[in-house]
């Protein structure tokens, strides 16, 4: 970050980060099989960085586990994120992230849907249709521009540096 | 001169000057050295070539005196030197042809011991006169600055003679020096310059802009960089000649705050770290003009950085700044800066301490910290600026997450201030406060506060006075409570963490009030009784009993406390064992595991040894009693294995640090309890007198496997000790080793022979010993329908490790017999992994703790004695036995130094990607787990191999065994690591590869394949890698 760049929301209010997750007996035994559940899809969305802030999505709260729903049979993943202030101009490029790091992350079976929490983002409609448009979404990742903030946003450990 | 000598000198000089031989020049060298001719001889014998119309014939000339002096500068006289200094200075003025060589000459005369007084000055004078160094090339510039060297160094006063001329004269030589090796020797003469005092008279801001304009350094080395110069060294060099001297201080701040507004982050972090360091040698007045801009360009990088380091190089600047300001001693006139510096820090952080919700908070209170952890007077003003404030708001906000916050900051403030012991602590007055925060806070119900609160309350109990005795013992009474009714495991962690830590300062509120209790509760009886206990009540009274038998561990660092734990600790033990208590097995576990834990910490005293030697009688005793009451009646769980193994590390621990007589004494008894049933020594004797715990008999496992326990005993000892009746002890270790059928019997018998071997002293007792045995086992190795074939093994195996770690001769006659069981039949695949046990630290025997006698580099000796062999045995091996010596391989190179694989790994990688391939699931981990490592910093033998080695990799990714799976994926994580165009290539197939464990039903695979695919996603993307 530019020592004379000046950012949006300078002060924001943080929150606790979860640990990780306690592994138990059943993850060890093969026999088992572990369903996707909502904390594992929190767990690969929770540490994507924020592109203005040297902060995580979740310690921003801008993804928050509650507002995480999947359903493994029915191959459905739903994401809800609200960004930090209801003008934020980056929301959509921080909804791209949580989609790209899931499409990455899941199996090609899935649905995928992100959209803004109800109510918290002057152009919510807006975002939402980009996001869902699976065109548009390809389109941004071929701009090599976008993409690049959208890679700096999923790179981990970018806050050692 | 002779005529012949004379003929031979006018010969090489023409055959150098004329004939244009390079050689002729070490000849002459040779010659002058043999006392052919003299110096002037050859001056004179030059002549005609030295005034010569032709410049190159001038310089070839001058070139040959020059060679020649480099090698013979030591044999002149001064009066030579006097007369040579003359000749050179002269050509100095010549054709520029000719200077390299005057000046190679001038440098082999500046270091004659003779060098006559004032030539020294006089060289420096033509030198910075006559020549325009950096006109000069790359070698004539360097040898410039090793003149100055040079001369700095051997006529240091003669030098201040000249004055500021000396600093002026280096000054325009160095200016516009653009190669990093000349640099490193100028920063090296600017270093002395500005350590040694020189007088830089009017030249001071010369001198520091012409070595300031490299700050910060951006060197990056050229690839295969055969000078090895490396950015950090420039970096430190620089550092000390910008840093060296306080006159440079109006200069250098201003600079160090205009580049920290830079956008590199390595410029950004090279200020902060020449900030920090020139602050530890600046007095207050040279920073006080500056403060006001330092202070905004500190808290910008604190407050808005992205990155950790720059963000702890900032705070370490504020901490050196407020020293350096604290140490000012002040006059009447001038102002306190540091006042003034705290002013500015208060002012900017203290309202961000108020909104505790916010990012701000933390920086501000790590700026706050960074200045009150710098000196007494800062914590001082800080503390009294802040704490009122913190405390204020705590008692008064609601929210929890606001409040442990809160709790966090202050707990940064609770810190040991290095100062004189006099000083009080800043944090007297506010002693109370804190006290009642730390108290509200832990009878709240929320974990993260409670968490917090025990870490504040060890804080304050580390610090002289400010926890009073009735506060300790109101604490104890907290975290007493908190042992029996908390059952989140995070808060149990801390309760146990901040107990142990002020059971250290204050034990005896710990012997009064928690001992009691925690025993009492231990021993209760369970809450309901018969059918009505529900699973679950049982489950969480056995909860509670758990988390009272690891605090009493964790508060027994002091052996007045170790009296008081210990017994309650043994008392369960045996309770468990007449069956009085109800206490499971686990309980039973984890309570030898508190007893050891005890036994680790407990401080070596003379007192702890006293006490806790008698917990080893009193275990034999146990064990002895459940052993002797056999399998009738109630089964006591000391019988078990998995309770006499965790038994063992209590009495190894122990006896490890015992002082020697105890230890003696100890030896003894041990040994004659298991040779001759001698049970006078154990508690509660009631024992009879005919017990032969080593002798093998139908059916008496019970007695035999407390052969573990003389293990624990007799192995750890100091290797002073003596162990009494040695030889009959091993006749019946190895009688029952290789003759008893209970594994861990005839296992431990093995271990503990091999330990005593091990430490045994050399010579032809030992050896004698060795053959012995190792003609027994042959001889039931041998013969395949031997009942006691896994016996021998195991004994070999024990036997081998003990006498390879030593370095002893016979050990390869061992470790051979290892080898050849590789293609046995039966025992093939124990030989295998034997080589895993070989190659490893066991945790019972034979290792640093136990005294044995291990040298370091045995794995690299086995490795190199041993590689060929396995190797030969491998490709000799039909090909169903070949798995197994992979397997032998892959434990032996997992176990291997990290240096070592990757220099071995070029010979060995085809055998290790063969057992990629090997169908067997435990070679393919074990070589899978060698491989990572590696590839984090591949060497370039595996670049070479990269299809084979993807191929194969991936492949496994769907193996059946979740492990393979896992560490499978940790390899194609670590390739995504490797240059980039190495493996772009492989792209598109790993990512399509990946697809797959993304979908695996275990969530660690599915995790570890996420990681994986994101990292290969990455690469070569734009932002990416």
């Amino acid at each position: 970050m530019s020592g004379g760049a000046r950012l949006e929301n300078a002060n924001p209010l943080i929150f606790q980060r979860t640990g990780e997750r306690l592994q138990t007996a059943n993850d060890e035994d093969e026999d088992v099989a572990d369903p996707i559940d909502d904390r594992e899809i929190f767990d690969l969305i929770r540490s994507i960085n924020d592109p203005e802030h040297p902060l995580s999505l979740e310690e921003l709260n801008v993804v928050e586990q509650v507002r995480v729903r999947v359903d493994d049979q029915e191959n459905a993943v739903g994401v809800e994120f609200t960004p930090a202030i209801p003008h934020c101009s980056m929301a959509t490029l921080i909804g791209l992230s949580i989609k790209v790091k899931l499409l990455r992350s899941l199996p090609e079976r899935f649905k995928i849907d992100v959209h803004i929490t109800p109510g918290t983002h002057a152009s919510e409609d807006a975002v939402n249709k980009q996001l869902a448009d699976k065109e548009r979404v390809a389109a941004a990742l071929e701009n090599s521009q976008l993409l690049e903030v959208v890679n700096q946003c999923l790179i981990s450990n970018a806050r050692t540096g | 001169m002779m005529a012949a000598d004379s003929a031979l000198l006018l010969g090489l000089v023409e055959e150098f000057v004329l004939g244009q031989q390079d050689r002729k020049a070490v000849d002459t060298a040779t010659e002058l050295k043999a006392g052919q001719f003299t110096i002037l001889q050859l001056v004179e014998a030059l002549g005609l070539h030295l005034t010569s119309s032709q410049p190159q014939t001038r310089g070839r000339g001058v070139q040959l005196l020059s060679n020649v002096l480099q090698e013979c500068y030591g044999d002149l006289t001064e009066r030579e030197v006097k007369v040579l200094i003359v000749f050179y200075e002269n050509r100095l003025k010549d054709h520029y042809v000719i200077t390299p060589h005057v000046i190679q000459g001038l440098k082999a005369l500046t270091k004659c011991s003779v060098l006559p007084p004032g030539s020294a000055v006089s060289i420096l004078k033509s030198l910075f006169q006559d020549i325009h160094v950096q006109s000069l090339m790359l070698a004539e510039r360097s040898c410039v600055y090793n003149i100055l060297i040079q001369l700095m160094e051997s006529r240091e006063s003669e030098l201040k003679g000249l004055g500021a001329d000396f600093v002026f004269g280096f000054v325009q030589s160095v200016d516009g020096e653009r190669d990093p090796r000349n640099l490193l020797l100028a920063f090296h003469i600017a270093r002395k310059i500005v350590h040694e005092g020189y007088d830089l008279g009017k030249f001071t801001e010369e001198l520091f802009e012409v070595t300031s304009c490299y700050f910060p350094i951006d060197f990056s080395p050229p690839a295969n960089d055969p000078h090895g110069i490396t950015q950090e060294e420039l970096v430190l060099a620089l550092r000390v000649v910008l840093t060296g001297t306080p006159r440079f201080a109006e200069f250098l701040l201003p600079l160090i705050i205009e580049k920290l507004d830079s956008d590199v982050q390595s410029a950004k972090l090279d200020s902060l770290q020449t900030l920090t360091a020139c602050a530890s040698v600046y007095e207050h007045k040279d920073l006080a003009q500056f403060l006001p801009g330092l202070w905004a360009s500190l808290r910008r990088e604190v407050f808005q950085t992205a990155s950790e380091r720059v963000e702890s190089a900032g705070l370490a600047a504020v901490g050196t700044l407020t020293a350096c300001l604290s140490r000012s001693v002040l006059n009447s006139d001038s102002e306190d800066s540091l006042n003034v510096f705290l002013e500015l820090v208060l002012k900017d952080c203290q309202h961000h301490l108020c909104e505790p919700d916010l990012k701000l908070v933390w920086p501000s209170a790590k700026l706050l910290q960074a200045t009150s952890t710098a000196s007494y007077r800062a914590s001082h003003r800080v503390a009294a600026a802040v704490l009122p404030s913190l405390i204020e708001q705590y008692n008064s906000r609601t929210q929890c997450a606001q409040r442990r916050t809160l709790l966090e900051v202050l707990q940064g403030f609770v810190h040991p201030v290095t100062s004189s012991e006099e000083d009080e602590s800043v944090l007297l007055d506010f002693r109370q406060s804190l006290c009642s925060i730390v108290f509200s806070a832990l009878s709240e119900s929320n974990a993260d506060l409670q968490i917090t609160s025990m870490r504040l309350l060890t804080a304050l109990g580390q610090q002289t006075g400010l926890l009073l005795e009735s506060d300790v013992e109101l604490a104890v009474d907290h975290l007493t409570r908190l042992i029996l009714e908390e059952g989140d495991p995070k808060v149990s962690l801390a309760v146990v963490e901040c107990a142990g830590a002020l059971a250290r300062l204050h034990p005896a509120a710990f012997i009064s009030k928690m001992v009691p209790r925690l025993k009492e509760e231990i021993f209760s009886e369970p809450m309901a009784q018969g059918d009505s206990a529900t699973p679950s009540r049982e489950h969480s009274q056995q909860a509670v009993r758990q988390r009272c038998v690891a605090a009493l561990a964790a508060v027994s660092s002091r052996p007045s406390l170790v009296q008081e734990s210990t017994p309650v600790l043994l008392q369960v033990l045996t309770s468990a064992h007449t069956g009085t208590g109800a206490f499971s097995l686990e309980e039973v576990i984890s309570v030898c595991h508190s007893l050891q834990k005890i036994a680790e910490q407990a401080q070596d005293t003379e007192e702890t040894g006293g006490v806790f030697h008698d917990v080893i009688p009193r275990l034999l005793g146990l064990a002895l009693q459940a052993a002797l009451q056999g399998s009738s009646g109630h089964c006591s769980p000391i019988l078990e294995e998995t309770v006499l193994s965790a038994m063992v590390p209590i009495i190894s621990t122990t006896c490890a640090r015992l002082q020697s007589r105890l230890a003696g004494q100890t030896a003894s008894l041990a040994v004659s309890l298991f040779l001759d049933g001698d049970v006078s020594f154990l508690p509660e004797n009631a024992f009879p007198t005919q017990i032969q715990l080593l002798k093998v008999r139908f059916q008496c496992w019970s007695q035999s496997q407390m052969v573990c326990l003389l293990m624990g005993c007799v192995c750890w000892l100091p290797r002073t000790v003596e162990v009494p009746q040695m030889d009959r002890l091993l006749l019946e270790l190895e009688e029952l080793s290789c003759t008893c059928d209970h594994p861990l019997s005839y296992t431990s018998a093995a271990k503990c022979y091999a330990g005593l071997v091990n430490k045994s002293p050399a010579g032809e007792v030992l050896d004698s010993l060795i053959d012995r045995t190792l003609k027994r086992i042959s001889t039931e190795l041998d013969s395949a329908s031997s009942p006691v074939r896994t016996q021998a093994f195991t004994l070999l195996l024990w036997v081998s490790k003990a006498l390879l770690l030593r370095y002893h001769p016979l050990s390869t006659a061992l470790t051979d017999k290892l080898f050849s069981l590789l293609s046995d039949p039966e025992l093939g695949w124990l030989a295998a992994d034997g080589f895993s046990l070989l190659m490893s630290d066991s945790p019972d025997v034979l290792n640093r703790g136990s005294h044995a006698d291990v040298r370091i580099m045995y794995r690299q000796r086995f490795f190199t004695e041993n590689s060929a062999k396995l190797v030969e045995g491998f490709n000799a091996a039909v090909q169903e036995k070949k798995s197994g010596y992979l397997k032998a391989l892959s434990h032996i190179v997992n176990n291997l130094p990290r240096q070592v694989q990757l220099t071995e790994l070029p010979a060995l990688l085809p055998l290790l990607l063969e057992a990629l391939s090997c169908p067997d699931q435990g070679v393919q981990v074990s070589t899978l787990s060698c491989l990572q490592p590696v590839l984090l910093d591949p060497p370039s033998a595996l670049i070479t191999q990269l299809e084979v080695l993807v191929g194969r990799t991936l492949a496994l990714t769907t193996s059946p065994t979740m492990k393979v799976r896992i560490a499978s994926l940790r390899c194609i994580h670590a390739l995504s690591r490797f240059p980039e165009h190495e493996i772009m290539p492989f792209r598109a197939r790993v990512l399509r590869a990946l697809a797959a464990p993304l979908d695996d039903h275990k969530r660690v695979v599915r995790s570890e394949a996420a990681v994986a695919r994101n990292e290969w996603f990455l690469l070569g993307s734009p932002g990416g890698r």
